[in-house]
């Protein structure tokens, strides 16, 4: 049992380095992610982890602590809906409107690779879109970059959400694990991206993905996001929420999760 | 009420599948082999089959590609849930007939996934 100042250390921790809510009801969370922090870091418990921590405050181990809480429950094709539309409709609109240039595509908090990789896989098979989309992954957390970068799942991660014939199609078995082929890795480039930090230098973006990360957040944290995103959105982009994150008055809801910018939607009106 | 049909020789497994898919809103029969299931489907089609590989008395294979060809045998969807794990299985699986596929082992999330897939979402 972690004892409830430790529970509350952790809990400010994540709010100070990444805005990340970790309130009461989640606290139940913490056990279970810092345990694997904590013995590869050498501790026997989460307890002397964090006891630790507190006492030393080395900022790499905070940083560990800081990225387990962060990790989201990851599935391919998360909300089905929203991927039918981006190829459907959305990036076909997109593509139109580029006029021949490419359409960046930014897979904003893509964790170990599962949402950018669908993508991908959709678009490699959808013949009219494939080269016409560069696509973008970043995360907060250095280790899942590097899972996603390796594109290599265990059975289990294979078996949420993607379709039997899109596994057949993409994948190889090696050993026991998946590995995704290299024509679908090279189709993206990876990023660390904090994104409370200054969005400027990756350049703007067409349609940015940022699922599962606004509700994590505290107030003040989901503000500066949407205003990054906001920011790093280009003219008559499209961004993609979470189907349970509400934004701020910046945005226009256009399809289920799917948000284009409200001003320049009244311009269009106007 | 939606119908599932779950085929397989092990009664743990078919107590497993029973109970997530009950939880899931369907209607669950049993069958312990192919002839068993075959038997099932003839006298009344099903919605939806949880299918093992490898069992006595007609295998998984053998039974998906016959349904297929019986009189309203296309329409069940069937999700193969074996512990073959090679993508050349899950090819042949596809190949002969199935909608899908699940490695064992598998919990009810996996096969929630693979039902709203199919538009089976109950």
């Amino acid at each position: 049992m972690i004892p409830s100042g430790d529970l509350a250390f952790v809990s400010a921790l994540c709010l100070q380095q990444a805005g990340l809510k970790v309130d009461a009801e989640r606290f139940y969370l913490i056990e279970s992610r810092l345990a694997p922090v904590a013995r590869r870091e050498g501790f026997e418990s989460p307890e002397a982890f964090i006891e630790t921590l507190r006492l030393r405050g080395d900022a790499r181990m905070a940083w560990a602590a800081v990225e387990a809480m962060a990790l989201p429950e990851p599935e391919f094709f998360r909300d089905r809906v929203v991927f039918q539309q981006l190829t459907e409709t959305i990036l076909p609109e997109l593509s139109r409107a580029r006029g021949g240039e490419p359409v960046r595509v930014w897979s904003a908090a893509c964790g170990t690779g599962q949402e950018v990789y669908s993508l991908a896989m959709m678009l490699a098979d959808a013949p009219g879109l494939a080269g016409q989309v560069e696509l973008f992954g970043s995360d907060l957390s250095e280790r899942s970059l590097e899972k996603a970068q390796a594109g290599i799942y265990s059975q289990f991660e294979v078996q949420r959400g993607l379709p039997a014939r899109t596994l057949v199609r993409h994948f190889e078995k090696i050993g026991e694990s998946f590995v995704l082929s290299p024509r679908i890795r090279q189709m993206v480039r990876w990023r660390r991206v904090n994104l409370l930090d200054d969005l400027g230098r990756n350049g703007q973006f067409d349609l940015i993905l940022c699922r599962g990360v606004l509700h994590q957040l505290a107030p003040a944290a989901q503000d500066k996001v949407l205003d990054h995103l906001a920011g790093a959105l280009a003219t008559g982009g499209r961004l993609v929420l979470g189907l349970k994150d509400t934004p701020g008055l910046e945005f226009e809801r256009l399809g289920p999760g799917i948000y284009g910018d409200a001003a320049e939607g009244e311009r269009s009106a106007a | 009420m939606k119908t599932c049909l779950v085929v397989d020789d092990s009664r743990v497994i078919r107590k497993v599948s029973r109970r997530i898919l009950e939880d899931l809103g369907f209607e669950v029969a049993e069958a312990s082999n192919g002839v068993e299931a075959m038997a099932w489907c003839n006298a009344v089609m099903p919605d939806a089959i949880l299918l093992d590989w490898r069992m006595p008395a007609m295998d998984g294979i053998e039974f998906v590609q016959r349904l297929r060809a019986e009189p309203g045998g296309a329409r069940p969807k069937v999700i193969f849930c074996t512990v073959e794990n090679e993508i050349e299985r899950i090819r042949e699986a596809l190949d002969a007939g199935a909608d899908e596929f699940i490695m064992k082992p598998f919990d009810g999330g996996i096969v929630a996934g693979k039902l709203d897939y199919l538009g089976l979402a109950a």
